[in-house]
């Protein structure tokens, strides 16, 4: 069985003889919506969006309406729109898709964007890999701005807005926002500290500043198209519209698909959608929303009072609804959609270690719980596969992970430590059976790939 | 510095496009490394000086951010995913592979200066684990069997 996917964002991703020229784009009703957002109101453009209920799809799922709201309008100083194209979450691989099939589709949502909230100067923030991503775009924005869709006195509304692309350099913290405007203003990547901070109050050179993913982008669109009203009315309750899952690691077909929020299933996903478990193989663990948020266990139950329905509920992880209040019950989050896969092949010590590597490598290294206990953990979990852990690394790891999370500036601090929080509780037997097998000589059943 | 003509207007179209010079600092370490092949004191300079910066404020970006080099590096750039969608997919074992046939093991040169081989995090990509970059192009599936000896033919 397929799975239901309803496409909104992605309706001509993959799709046969789409190309991302402005000439296929605008045969497809393209920068209609521009047009007719540019004769109605900034502040009721807002309003749309707020109504919308639309929650960020850069992974933090803060209100975009709401944080538009923030905006410091009185300070009379210039605003700025920021996409973010860092696309730096492991497990994330869907904003490329929209960057290099649909270009268009997010200079459009930009301009209405940036229209809404005045802004004077907008920028996409793309991270260095993408070069071709970037090409992409660039080429793009000069085909819309020939058509005066992008630049001075944008189809003759005396508005005008330009439009840069600017190539990160390879840094994962790029992608936090005040790293990201700290990038943009030719520092390095250091974020600040959120409040005083915020953006939306003291963003880029110090002025309000909206930063906001590509996928939120490319929704501001298609809400104007069809009325926030209409909108907030796609998904369940406090999380409207779609989401698009990104699937990778160990099933048979990974990809993505996009889907009404609440539509589907976890099970479903992976099932129906990417063809279940490689050959002979069983689920073990999925990390739901990109490698910082926490791991679930396959067989574990999640039980409770929905929100929603006011009715109990009793699931194991096939059963979570793809929604981000359905998730959070859970105990983790569905924030960027990317889901990774591991099944009874998988070591997860191993693959704790692969990922608390990341971390160690990707801390800006400005707040010390995240810059030494990243790296401890880093040093602890590889030891600890190598056949020279201790038994009392276990709860050292644990223990390490504890005092990250909460005490530094950003969110990767939290990002760090989820990861291990979660995981050492579900899987503490496996990492002692582990330790205690190798310290007698035994060889520990790696059947998959070595992961670190 | 000599820069080709080309580079230079390019450049001095890019600078007065943002509101604040200093922006431009990694656009510009970027052209200059895509026509140098790295950074050098020569060019950090130089960008310091054009942008009104103090070389130190260059260098604190050169160094901060990966992509950035500070002496050359072999003809063809590998850079291979380590990251754990990859990795659960084999890309340790094709990272391996890669270093045997190309003479370098991950983060050196090989002593013909041809291939310089990296193991990076993430790069997007994740669903067609495991993805091996080469210069600009992206490999996909590059699984440490066959596909892996495809790649090194091709390379
Ligand atoms: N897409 C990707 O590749 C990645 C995504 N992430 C995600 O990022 C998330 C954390 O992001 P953060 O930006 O640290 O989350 P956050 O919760 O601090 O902020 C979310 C957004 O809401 C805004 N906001 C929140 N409160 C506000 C207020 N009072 N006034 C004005 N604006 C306000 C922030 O400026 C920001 O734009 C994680 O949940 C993770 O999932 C993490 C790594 C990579
Ligand atoms: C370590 C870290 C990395 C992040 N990387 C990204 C990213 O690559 N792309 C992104 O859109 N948001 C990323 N975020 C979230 C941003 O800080 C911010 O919440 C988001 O861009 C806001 O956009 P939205 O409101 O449209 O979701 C990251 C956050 C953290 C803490
Ligand atoms: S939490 Fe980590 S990444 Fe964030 S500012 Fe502190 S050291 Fe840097
Ligand atoms: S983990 Fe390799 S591309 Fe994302």
């Amino acid at each position: 069985m397929a799975i239901k996917e309803r496409r909104i964002v992605y309706k001509h991703v993959d799709e046969e003889g789409y190309s991302n020229d402005i000439d296929c784009y605008i045969k497809n009703g393209g920068y209609e919506v521009q047009k007719k957002a540019f004769e109605a109101k900034p502040e009721d453009l807002r309003q749309e969006v707020l109504n919308s209920g639309l929650r960020g799809r850069g992974g933090a799922g803060f209100p975009t309406g709401m944080k538009w709201k923030f905006l410091d309008f009185k300070s009379g100083k210039p605003i700025y729109l920021v996409c973010n194209a860092d696309e730096s979450e492991p497990g994330t691989y869907k904003d490329r898709q929209l960057l290099y099939q649909d270009p268009h589709q997010l200079i459009e949502g930009m301009m209405i964007s940036a229209f809404a909230i005045g802004a004077k100067q907008s920028f996409i923030y793309i991270r260095g890999e993408f070069i071709n991503g970037a090409r992409i775009l660039e080429a793009a924005i000069e085909e819309a701005r020939a058509k005066n869709l992008v630049g001075d006195n944008i189809l003759g509304s005396d508005y005008s807005c330009d439009l840069i692309v600017h190539r990160g350099a390879g840094a994962y913290i790029c992608g936090e926002e005040t790293g990201l405007i700290e990038s943009l203003e030719g520092k390095r990547g250091y974020p600040r500290i959120k409040p005083p901070y915020f953006p939306a109050a003291l963003g880029l050179y110090m002025c309000p500043t909206i930063v906001n993913n590509v996928e939120t982008l490319c929704q501001v669109k298609h809400i104007i198209d069809m009325g926030g009203e209409e909108f907030s009315k796609i998904g369940v309750k406090g999380d409207s519209g779609t989401h698009i899952m990104g699937v990778s690691g160990l099933v048979q077909k990974p990809g993505y698909f996009e889907i009404e929020a609440g539509a589907c299933t976890f099970g479903e996903l992976l099932y129906d959608g990417c063809g279940g478990p490689l050959p002979g193989r069983k689920f073990k663990a999925v990390i739901p929303g990109g490698l910082s948020m926490k791991i679930l266990k396959w067989g574990e139950r999640f039980k409770g009072k929905h929100p929603n329905t006011g009715e109990d509920f009793d699931w194991g992880v096939e059963d979570i609804p793809l929604d981000s209040i359905s998730m959070g019950l859970c105990g983790t989050a569905l924030s960027t959609g990317g889901a990774i896969i591991m099944d009874d092949s998988v070591d997860m010590l191993e693959a704790m270690a692969n990922i608390n590597a990341f971390y160690a490598h990707e801390s800006c290294g400005q707040c010390t719980p995240c810059r030494e206990g990243s790296l401890w953990m880093n040093k602890l979990s590889t030891r600890m596969t190598s056949g020279h852990g201790r038994e009392q690394d276990v709860p050292l790891l644990l223990d390490i992970a504890d005092q990250i999370a909460g005490r530094t500036i950003c969110a990767h601090g939290e990002a760090a430590a989820w990861p291990v929080q979660s995981a050492v509780p579900k899987f503490k037997d496996e990492y002692l059976d582990k330790i205690k097998k190798q310290a007698n000589g035994e060889r520990y059943n790696p059947a998959g790939f070595p992961l670190i | 510095m000599d820069l080709s003509l080309e580079l230079t207007e390019k450049i001095d179209k890019l600078i007065p496009r943002y509101p604040d010079k200093r922006s431009a600092t990694l656009p510009l370490c970027h052209l200059i490394q895509e026509e140098k092949g790295y950074l050098s004191k020569e060019s950090v300079e130089w960008i310091a000086a054009k942008l009104d910066l103090q070389p130190m404020q260059v260098w604190e970006v050169v160094t901060f951010y990966p992509m950035y080099r500070r002496e050359p590096i072999g003809k063809v750039h590998v850079k291979v995913c380590r990251t754990l969608s990859c990795a659960l997919r084999g890309s340790y074992k094709t990272c391996e592979k890669l270093e045997q046939a190309l003479g370098c093991k991950r983060g050196e040169t090989s002593h013909d200066g041809k291939f310089t081989i990296e193991f990076v995090e993430c790069i997007a990509d994740c669903g067609y684990a495991p993805v091996v970059q080469v210069d600009d192009k992206l490999y996909e599936k590059v699984t440490p069997d066959g596909k892996t000896d495809e790649l090194i033919e091709k390379i």
